[in-house]
This record gives C-alpha cells, sequence and structure tokens, in this order.
C-alpha cells in the first residue's frame, strides 16, 4: 500500500513536471508545480482506494489541489494559476472521454451513455472544488507566511 | 495629456500580454486598474473578455482617449503571466517609472517559451506516467510513450503551418495521429509476444490534448462571475472533449473494420 502510493506520487510528479513544461510555466516553480499535482492526484488514488466513486475522489482531489495551489501561491509569491493549471490535467477525466466513444463505436450505448455521464460528473466535481476553495478569504491562507500578500493569487 | 495617454497604453499593453497568454480574465482587468490607479489616473475604465478588451480613460469628465484589443490567438504561458503579476506588484509598490515599465514589459513580451524538444519530451513523460496512473502496467507506459512523442510533434506541425486550422479540427487530427500511433505501438509489443493493453495506451496518449487549462480557467471565470467569459472556455473545453472523442473514434472505427484486427 505504502510502496504503491509511492509510486503513484511520483509518477503523479512526473505527469505533472511534464505539463509544466507544456503550459510554460516559470522553470524555478516547476518542483513546486509537480508537489502540487502530486499531492492532489495523491488525494484522488486515496479516495478511489477507499472506495468512493471517480466523482466524489475528483472532488477530494481537486479541493487538496486547490488549496495548495493557494498556499504555494502566498509562499512563493506566484499566481496560484501556474500550480492549478500544471496540477489539474491528472485529474482531467481523459479516460471518460475515451471510454464514451470507445463503447459507443462496439456498439455498447448503454456503457457509452453511463461513462458519458460520469466523465461530465467529474468534470463538474473538479469545478466546484476548485470554486470552493477560491472563495474561502485570503487570511486562511497566510498561515505559512508571514509576508503581505498582494492583490490577487 | 500625452502623458495620461501613455499610462493608457501601458495599461492596455499589460492587459493584452495577459490575455494573449491566458490570464484569467479578473487578473486581467484587476492588474490593468491596480497599474492606471498606481500612476495617478483615477478615472480608469476597462472591459474584459475571453479574447478582446475595450479600456478608456477620463479626465474632468470628458473622454481622453480609449483603446481596444482583440487577441484571437492564446498560447499558454504562465511564465510571462508571472511575470506581469510581479511587475504589477512592483508598480504598486511605486518602484518603477513609467518608461521603464514600458521596457519591462517589452521584455517579458520577448521571453522565449520552452524549445519544441522540450515540449516533445515533456508530451511523452506526460504520456507515459500518466497511462501508469491510470491503471496501465510499466509496458503500457512504455509504449505510451510513442503516442506522446507523436502527438507533441504533430502539435508543433500544425502551430507552424502558415494556414491556421480549425481547432475542433486540429484536435480530431492530433487525436487521430495518438490512435493510430499508439495502435503501432501495442502492435510492436505484441509481436515481441508481451502483453499490451490499447485502452491504456490511448488513455496516457491523449493526456497532453486533454482540455485542463480551457477547463481551468473557465471555472475560474465563472467563480469570479465572468459568467460570459466563463461560457467561452467552457464551450472551448467542450469542443476540445468532442474533438478528441472524434479522432479517437474514427481511428478505432476504422481498425475494427479491419478483418483479424481485435480492439
Amino acid at each position: 500500500m505504502i510502496g504503491e502510493l509511492t509510486i503513484q506520487l511520483v509518477m503523479a510528479f512526473l505527469t505533472t513536471l511534464g505539463f509544466a513544461v507544456l503550459v510554460n510555466a516559470p522553470p524555478k516553480e516547476f518542483v513546486f508545480a509537480g508537489i502540487v499535482g502530486a499531492v492532489g492526484w495523491g488525494g484522488y488514488w486515496l479516495c478511489i482506494q477507499a472506495g468512493l466513486s471517480a466523482a466524489a475522489a475528483s472532488f477530494a482531489g481537486a479541493l487538496v489541489l486547490a488549496y495548495l495551489s493557494r498556499v504555494f501561491s502566498v509562499v512563493r509569491r506566484c499566481p496560484a494559476t501556474v500550480y492549478l493549471i500544471s496540477g489539474i490535467f491528472a485529474l482531467v477525466p481523459g479516460a471518460g472521454i475515451y471510454y464514451t466513444v470507445y463503447y459507443l463505436i462496439m456498439g455498447n450505448v448503454a456503457m457509452s451513455a453511463s461513462q458519458g455521464v460520469e466523465t461530465i460528473q467529474v468534470a463538474v466535481s473538479i469545478a466546484v472544488g476548485i470554486v470552493l476553495v477560491l472563495a474561502l478569504p485570503g487570511w486562511m491562507f497566510q498561515i505559512v507566511s508571514r509576508r503581505p500578500k498582494g492583490e490577487k493569487q | 495629456m500625452s502623458g495620461e495617454k501613455r499610462i493608457l497604453d501601458l495599461c492596455v499593453d499589460a492587459g493584452e500580454t495577459l490575455l494573449a497568454n491566458g490570464a484569467e480574465i479578473y487578473r486581467v482587468q484587476q492588474t490593468m486598474e491596480l497599474i492606471a490607479k498606481s500612476y495617478g489616473a483615477d478615472c480608469f475604465h476597462a472591459y474584459v473578455l475571453t479574447n478582446g478588451l475595450v479600456a478608456s480613460m477620463e479626465e474632468n469628465g470628458s473622454l481622453q482617449s480609449a483603446a481596444v484589443r482583440n487577441t484571437p490567438r492564446v498560447e499558454m504561458n504562465l511564465g510571462r503571466i508571472s511575470a506581469v503579476n510581479a511587475l504589477s506588484r512592483e508598480i504598486v509598490q511605486g518602484s518603477v517609472p513609467l518608461e521603464q515599465a514600458f521596457e519591462r514589459l517589452r521584455m517579458i513580451r520577448a521571453m522565449k517559451g520552452m524549445s519544441a524538444r522540450m515540449m516533445v519530451l515533456a508530451s511523452m513523460l506526460s504520456a507515459s506516467t500518466f497511462c501508469y496512473l491510470f491503471g496501465g502496467s510499466f509496458t503500457d507506459a512504455f509504449a505510451a510513450l510513442v503516442p506522446g512523442c507523436a502527438a507533441g510533434l504533430f502539435a508543433r506541425l500544425l502551430a507552424r503551418s502558415k494556414t491556421p486550422v480549425n481547432k475542433l479540427v486540429s484536435n480530431m487530427l492530433c487525436a487521430a495521429v495518438v490512435a493510430i500511433t499508439s495502435f503501432a505501438a501495442a502492435q510492436m509489443w505484441a509481436f515481441t509476444g508481451t502483453a499490451c493493453n490499447l485502452d491504456h495506451v490511448i488513455i496516457g496518449g491523449i493526456i497532453p490534448l486533454l482540455p485542463g487549462v480551457a477547463l481551468t480557467n473557465g471555472i475560474r471565470d465563472v467563480a469570479n462571475s465572468d459568467y460570459l467569459s466563463g461560457m467561452i472556455r467552457a464551450i472551448d473545453a467542450l469542443l476540445i472533449a468532442a474533438g478528441i472523442a472524434l479522432g479517437v473514434g474514427v481511428v478505432l472505427k476504422g481498425l475494427a473494420l479491419i478483418p483479424g484486427v481485435m480492439l
């Protein structure tokens, strides 16, 4: 369990690192973006292991991801977007999109519809997770850093 | 009077730079207002949408100057966004003279993105590691390097073409390339007698194409009550997803028609 979790975290770190490059994040933030992505994925994976649905796990993952993005935004004095965008890719329901099409091609309309609905559920839960964390007041992220925060995250 | 015009120019340039590099609406609006205020222009108004902005400046109740900018093509560059963000912080602190701010902004706009080689490598890395995360074996992950590389190369190729390809079509083409190369990679493993799951390879391969940026920005715009821009980005995300689905779907359907091919 711990061993598998470690591999998952390392792989998620590398995935996020790749995305940080693809969206031209500032090179000195690569490692931090990777950490945010890995922790977000870790939250998702643990929830899946605990038997939660993909939508619930994505919600949890998005919460952790967005919270850590805002914390790093204060600590590193860099827009939260940098960490959020790089980290979110692992949670975006790519597999859902694929299986929706796959079952449609295979003529299994019922499975295709169920996968399609799940894909939309996951996308919406990610959205709600991020919106909730973005709505939190700024002082909740000040604990880690005493420096005055700028106007934007 | 010309000083006021210069302030407006700086605000609009900064806003355009943010918008063209994929910043969310709220950030663009607030950065422009903060810069204007820091240089003492009180009557500054701006309206920002996903693909353009309008701004005007007044003095003693009469219109001084106005500007419109259009940003049809957005290329994601978080480095430039955070550089403009840092510059606006310094301007707010009052430590940057106006002309120096122009110079700094010009340097930010000239900042180079990652090299094409790095982009392709990053695409391979993401595809392969994500294939493993989504239940692929190490064999699958290794095979996913191939579609990752193909997707990266093909996306560069499309970006470089002189006639810009429609976004839906270009996503479809990229996804089709991913599906074909994934199939080829999986077949190569099959020849050597190693089991390789085509599903997992394709899921890894399409991940660099996914609409993560459009989704995140759309969410942030809606969260900041910029509903119109949020909808534009949500539609963008949906179209990207539809393009991927169509591209993969057409190739899978084609492969399924070939006799002797098991999907």
